[in-house]
C-alpha cells in the first residue's frame, strides 16, 4: 500500500469528518446524504457496467426492494433496523441471483432487456400487492436508523452513517478490483472469449458481480427509506434506473470515483439550476449522448487527462507520471462486436 | 489527478456550505409544486396561481405594509427531491409556512419534517392520510377522498342504484379512492359488484370495461386524476355501455371533458364549485372568490382554471390570512389555521378545528355534469 | 354480456393491441438485423408519428392523406438523422456504448416532444366512423380494422422490399453477414442508415394508427417500447414473421389477462412472458436454432 495511492480515499474521509463537523445547515446535509446514497448504489452498477461490461435497467428495483423490504419489516413486523437491513440485503442478493442467472447465461446484453423487464414487474407489483405494500399510497411512518441506544436522528448523524458506509464500500470494491477475481473481472471486460480460455469462469463471474451490486442498490435503499422515512413505488421506476446508468456514465464507468462523481453531479446540478423547468428530460439524455460519444471515460477520466497534462506540462522530465496507480486506469474497452 | 478530484469535490463540499445571506423584508412563503415532471398538470396551475396572487397582492401593496415572497420550489413530483425542497425552504429561505406538495406521496415524505422542524404545512394533495392522524403542524386544502364517494353514493342513492362497478387507476389518488369506496358503500346499501383498475399509462381499458359489463352493475364508478380516465370514458361508449357513469373529483380539468369529447356528456362528478362558476347561484357564499379567480386566472394564462389550481389558491390565502393576523410567527400561525372558521376559499368554505385539519366537509362538493365539453351543475 | 361475446371483445381487442405491438417489433428487427443494435428509442417512434400527425392534419388541417404522408417522411428523416448523428460518427463502437445511445435518443426524442406539444394528451379524429360495430354481441371499432389492415399492408410491403428489390436484398445480405456484404460492393453504412429510416417510418405508421384510438402524449414510448421487444423476443430476434405472430399473441394474452386474471397485473403479462423466453427458449418460440447462435447485440 502506497501513500500517494490513498491520498483520496484519505482526503475524502478527511473531508466527511470535517463535514460532520462544520456543516449545521440541514439543506446542505440533506443534499449531501442523497448524493451518499446514490453514490452507493452507483459504486455497484458501476461494478457491473465499467468492469464486467453489461449493463442493467432494472437497478432501480433492487434500490426499490431493499428500501420495501426494510420498511415492511421495521413497520409491520417491528423488526430492529439492522436485522432489517441485512435481511433486505439478503433477500435481494437472492432475487438478483435467480434474475441473473437466465440472463447472464447467453451471450451479449440480454440481461438489458431482462432487467428492464424485471424492473417494470417489480414496479407492477408494488403497485398492485395492497396489503403488503400499501400500494400506490406507500408505507410512511418509517422509523430512523438505530444501532442500540445510538439513533441516527439528526441529518448530521445521518450524514455520518451514510457517507462511513460509503467509505468502507468503497475500500471494500476496490479490494475485489485489486484481487485475482478482480483481475479476472476486468479480463472478462477485454474479452469474454479470452478470459474463458484462461479458464476463468465467465458466466459466474458475471453472475457474482451483477448480485454484488444488486447488494449495493439494495443496501442504498435501505439508507434513502429510513432517512426518508416514507416510500412509494416511484421510489425505483424506470426513470431512476436510467438516472443510476447516466450518473455511472457521466462520473466515469470503470473508474472507482466515477459513480460518486456522477451522483454528485447529477444531484447537485438540478439544485444549482433550481429551475431545471422542462428540460430536465434533454439535459439527462443530452448529458448522456455527449458523454458516450465524446468522452467515454466519463468525468473521472476528463479530469484525469486534463490534470495529466498539466502535470505533463510542470514535469516533462518524468513521462511515467502521467498515469496513476493500476486501479483509476481506464479499464480497455471491448472494440469488436 | 487523483487529487484534482478530490480538490474538486472538497470545493463541492465548500461552496455548498457556504452561507446565503438574505435581507429579512417581505413575509417568505415557500410552495413545493410538481411544476414539471409526470405530474406536471397539477402543479403547473398551482404555480401559475400562486405566482398571479404573489403579483396582485404586491400590487396592492403587500401585507401589513410588508411585501410577500412565494418561493416556489420544483419538486418533479418526487418524495426525495420535496424532502430536499422542503429543507432549502425552512432552513435557508426561512419561510413562514409551506404550502404544498402537490402530491400525496410527497406530501407524506414532508409530513414528519413538518413536524419536527415545527413548520406549518399546507399540502394541496387529496390523500387522507395527510391529515390523519392530525399532526398539529399538517393542514390540507384538497377536500377529502370520503366526502367525494359519499356524495357519489348520495347521488346513486337517490338514483335507486344498488350494485355498482368501481374501475380505478393505480396510483396514490385512484387506490386511496377505491379503498374509501369499498369502505363507505355498506353505509349506503350499495353493493361494489367489480373492482377493476388501470395503470396510468395504460392505452387500452375495454378488457376491464367488458368484465364490468358482463356484471349486473347499475353505474360505473372510474376513480382517478390521470388523463388515462378519459381513455376510459371513449372506451365506454365504444362498447356501447349507457349506464350512469361517475368519475370523482379527480376529473377537475376540462381539458378530460375535452379530450374525451361526446363521450363525456352526461358524467356525473363531484367537484368544487369552481369548475361550474356560471352555473352557481349568485347569492352563493364562494360565488364573488372563485368567479374573480377564474376571471383573473383565465385573463392571465390564457388556459382554463381547473381545480388543482384552486387548491393552490386556498393555501396560499389561507397563509396570507394567518400572516396578516399573527405575522410570522410559524406557532402562530399553526395556532390561528387551527382555529380558523368560515374562509371563504375556491374548493369550499373551510373550518378548520384541533381534530379536522382539511376544515372542508361533503358541502363544499357540488354535483357537476358535462354537456357539449362545458361543466355545469347536475339538476 | 355473455361469456362468448365478451371472448370475441377481449379477442378484437388483444388483436388490435398485439398489431401494434408487431409493429413495433418489425422496426426493432430492422435494426437489430442490420446493425446488432437494439433501439430504446423505437417506441419514441410511434410517439412521434402520432404527435407529428395531430399537429399536420388537426392543427394544421392538412387533409388525412397528404399529412399521413408528410407524417412518415418526417419521422423517417428524424430516425436518419439520429442515425447520422449519434451513431455514425463512431467508429466500431462497443455494444454496451450503443445501447446508451439509443437510450439518450430515447429520452432526447421524449424530452423535444414534451416541449413542442407539452404534456397535453391528443385525440386525432377515427379515419372512417367512429360507430362501433356489433360482431357476435361485441362492439368493435371500425378503426381497429384500420389498424389490422395497416398491420398487414406494412408486412406486405416488407415482404416485397426484402425479396424483391435489390436495395432490400442488400439488407438482407447484410444482416447475415456484413463484412461479406462489403466485400461484394454493398455499402453497409448506408443500409444501417436506411434501415434507422425503415423503422422510423413503421413506427411512425404505428403511432398514426394507434393516436385515434388510445390518444398520444409524451411519454407513452417507452411501454410500447417495452412490449413490441417482448414480441421481437418471444418471435426470435430477427424473425419477422416470428415479431408479428408473437405482438399479436402478446396482445391477446393481455387482452384475456387483464380480463380474467387481474386488470393490476395486466402490463406484466407481457414482461413475464419475455421473462419466461429468456430464461426456456432465448431463440424466440418459433425459431430451431440454439442461443448461442444468436447476435452479440
Amino acid at each position: 500500500m502506497h501513500v500517494r495511492k490513498n491520498i483520496p480515499l484519505i482526503l475524502l474521509v478527511a473531508s466527511v469528518a470535517a463535514a460532520a463537523l462544520l456543516i449545521t445547515d440541514p439543506y446542505i446535509l440533506t443534499m449531501l446524504i442523497f448524493i451518499g446514497i446514490y453514490a452507493i448504489a452507483t459504486m455497484g452498477l458501476n461494478l457491473l457496467l465499467g468492469f464486467a461490461g453489461q449493463i442493467s435497467l432494472g437497478h432501480g428495483a433492487f434500490f426499490a426492494l431493499g428500501a420495501y423490504v426494510s420498511a415492511i419489516l421495521t413497520t409491520r413486523f417491528g423488526a430492529p433496523c439492522t436485522a432489517a437491513a441485512a435481511l433486505a440485503v439478503a433477500l435481494v442478493c437472492a432475487i438478483a441471483w435467480a434474475v441473473g442467472l437466465p440472463c447472464l447465461r447467453l451471450k451479449g446484453h440480454y440481461l438489458a432487456m431482462g432487467t428492464l423487464a424485471f424492473g417494470e414487474i417489480i414496479h407492477i407489483t408494488l403497485n398492485a400487492e395492497v396489503e403488503l405494500t400499501g400500494g400506490p399510497s406507500g408505507i410512511a411512518g418509517i422509523p430512523v436508523l438505530s444501532l442500540g441506544p445510538f439513533s441516527a436522528d439528526s441529518d448530521a448523524r445521518y450524514f455520518l452513517i451514510v457517507w462511513c458506509v460509503f467509505i468502507a464500500l468503497f475500500v471494500l470494491t476496490r479490494n475485489i478490483i485489486n484481487s485475482r477475481p478482480g483481475r479476472a473481472l476486468q479480463a472478462l471486460h477485454g474479452s469474454e472469449q479470452a478470459a474463458g480460455a484462461m479458464g476463468i469462469d465467465v458466466a459466474g463471474m458475471k453472475l457474482t458481480v451483477f448480485v454484488l451490486s444488486a447488494a449495493y442498490a439494495a443496501l442504498a435503499g435501505v439508507l434513502y427509506v429510513h432517512f426518508v422515512a416514507f416510500v412509494s413505488p416511484q421510489a425505483g421506476d424506470i426513470m431512476f434506473s436510467i438516472k443510476m446508468v447516466t450518473m455511472v456514465v457521466a462520473g466515469g464507468m470503470g473508474h472507482l470515483w466515477g459513480g460518486l462523481l456522477g451522483a454528485a453531479l447529477l444531484t447537485v446540478l438540478p439544485e444549482m439550476l433550481s429551475y431545471f423547468e422542462d428540460y430536465d428530460m434533454l439535459i439527462y439524455g443530452g448529458i448522456l449522448l455527449a458523454m458516450v460519444m465524446f468522452m467515454p471515460g466519463g468525468l473521472t477520466q476528463g479530469l484525469a487527462r486534463l490534470s495529466g497534462a498539466l502535470r505533463a506540462r510542470r514535469t516533462a522530465v518524468r513521462p511515467g507520471a502521467v498515469t496513476g496507480g493500476r486501479t483509476e486506469d481506464p479499464v480497455p474497452r471491448r472494440t469488436a462486436q | 489527478m487523483k487529487k484534482l478530484c478530490t480538490v474538486i469535490m472538497g470545493c463541492m463540499l465548500l461552496s455548498l456550505a457556504a452561507p446565503a445571506a438574505f435581507a429579512a423584508e417581505p413575509y417568505r412563503i415557500g410552495a413545493i409544486f410538481a411544476v414539471t415532471g409526470p405530474a406536471a398538470w397539477l402543479g403547473e396551475p398551482q404555480k401559475n396561481t400562486v405566482k398571479m396572487l404573489e403579483e396582485q397582492i404586491n400590487a396592492k401593496g403587500g401585507i401589513n405594509g410588508r411585501k410577500i415572497e412565494v418561493i416556489v420550489e420544483d419538486s418533479v413530483g418526487d418524495e426525495a427531491k420535496a424532502v430536499l425542497a422542503f429543507k432549502k425552504l425552512v432552513e435557508r429561505d426561512k419561510v413562514a409556512v409551506v404550502i404544498g406538495p402537490s402530491r400525496s406521496g410527497p406530501a407524506m415524505a414532508v409530513k414528519p419534517l413538518a413536524e419536527r422542524s415545527r413548520v406549518p404545512l399546507i399540502a394541496c394533495a387529496a390523500a387522507e392520510a395527510i391529515i390523519k392522524p392530525v399532526s398539529p403542524w399538517v393542514f390540507k386544502t384538497a377536500q377529502n377522498d370520503a366526502d367525494a364517494a359519499r356524495s357519489i353514493f348520495d347521488k346513486a342513492r337517490s338514483m335507486g342504484i344498488k350494485r355498482m362497478a368501481v374501475i380505478s387507476s393505480t396510483d396514490a389518488f385512484g387506490d386511496a379512492g377505491r379503498k374509501q369506496l369499498k369502505a363507505i358503500a355498506p353505509d349506503y346499501g350499495i353493493g361494489i359488484v367489480a373492482d377493476e383498475t388501470y395503470v396510468p399509462s395504460d392505452t387500452d381499458m375495454t378488457a376491464q370495461l367488458t368484465k364490468i359489463k358482463g356484471t349486473d352493475a347499475q353505474a360505473i364508478i372510474n376513480w382517478s386524476i390521470v388523463p388515462a380516465q378519459t381513455t376510459v370514458l371513449k372506451n365506454r361508449t365504444q362498447l356501447g355501455i349507457t349506464l350512469p357513469f361517475f368519475q370523482s373529483h379527480g376529473f377537475g380539468n376540462i381539458n378530460y371533458a375535452r379530450s374525451a369529447g361526446a363521450a363525456a356528456d352526461g358524467v356525473l362528478f363531484p367537484q368544487g364549485r369552481i369548475l361550474a362558476v356560471d352555473t352557481v347561484a349568485a347569492d352563493h357564499p364562494q360565488k364573488a372568490v372563485i368567479a374573480q379567480y377564474k376571471k383573473d386566472y383565465e385573463a392571465a394564462y390564457k388556459t382554463d382554471v381547473s381545480a388543482f389550481g384552486g387548491y393552490a389558491w386556498d393555501a396560499l390565502m389561507l397563509a396570507v390570512d394567518a400572516l396578516k393576523s399573527v405575522g410570522d410567527d410559524r406557532a402562530k400561525i399553526r395556532d390561528y389555521l387551527e382555529a380558523r372558521k368560515n374562509f371563504v376559499g375556491v374548493s369550499g368554505v373551510f373550518n378548520f378545528s384541533a381534530d379536522n385539519h382539511v376544515g372542508l366537509g361533503q358541502e363544499s362538493f357540488e354535483m357537476l355534469t358535462v354537456r357539449d365539453s362545458n361543466f355545469i351543475v347536475a339538476k | 354480456m355473455s361469456i362468448e361475446s365478451q371472448i370475441v371483445q377481449f379477442l378484437f381487442t388483444g388483436i388490435a393491441l398485439g398489431s401494434i405491438y408487431a409493429m413495433v417489433a418489425l422496426g426493432f428487427n430492422i435494426i437489430y438485423n442490420a446493425t446488432g443494435i437494439l433501439n430504446f428509442a423505437q417506441g419514441e417512434f410511434v410517439m412521434l408519428g402520432g404527435l407529428v400527425m395531430v399537429w399536420l392534419s388537426v392543427t394544421l388541417g392538412l387533409p388525412m392523406p397528404l399529412a399521413f404522408a408528410v407524417t412518415v417522411a418526417a419521422v423517417m428523416a428524424v430516425g436518419a438523422l439520429f442515425e447520422r448523428l449519434a451513431i455514425y460518427p463512431l467508429k466500431k463502437p462497443p455494444v454496451l456504448i450503443l445501447i446508451i445511445i439509443t437510450l439518450a435518443g430515447s429520452i432526447i426524442f421524449k424530452g423535444s416532444a414534451m416541449l413542442l406539444w407539452g404534456k397535453k394528451t391528443y385525440s386525432l379524429p377515427h379515419f372512417s366512423s367512429e360507430q362501433p360495430i356489433a360482431v357476435l354481441g361485441a362492439t368493435i371499432l371500425p378503426q381497429t380494422f384500420w389498424i389490422i389492415g395497416f398491420l398487414a399492408a406494412v408486412v406486405a410491403a416488407l415482404a416485397l422490399f426484402f425479396n424483391c428489390t435489390m436495395l432490400g436484398k442488400a439488407m438482407r445480405a447484410c444482416s447475415f453477414n456484413p463484412t461479406a456484404a462489403s466485400l461484394v460492393g454493398i455499402n453497409v453504412k448506408r443500409i444501417v442508415l436506411l434501415s434507422f429510416a425503415v423503422s422510423a417510418a413503421i413506427g411512425a405508421i404505428a403511432g398514426i394508427v394507434f393516436t385515434p384510438v388510445v390518444l398520444m402524449e409524451y411519454d407513452r414510448g417507452t411501454m410500447l417500447a417495452l412490449k413490441g421487444f417482448c414480441a421481437a423476443v418471444l418471435g426470435g430476434l430477427g424473425n419477422g414473421a416470428g415479431a408479428v405472430v408473437a405482438g399479436l399473441l402478446i396482445g391477446i394474452l393481455e387482452s384475456f389477462g387483464a380480463g380474467f386474471i387481474s386488470s393490476a397485473y395486466k402490463d406484466a403479462i407481457a414482461l413475464l412472458v419475455l421473462l419466461l423466453v429468456l430464461v426456456v427458449r432465448p431463440g424466440g418460440l418459433l425459431s430451431r436454432g440454439e442461443a448461442s447462435r444468436l447476435k452479440d447485440f
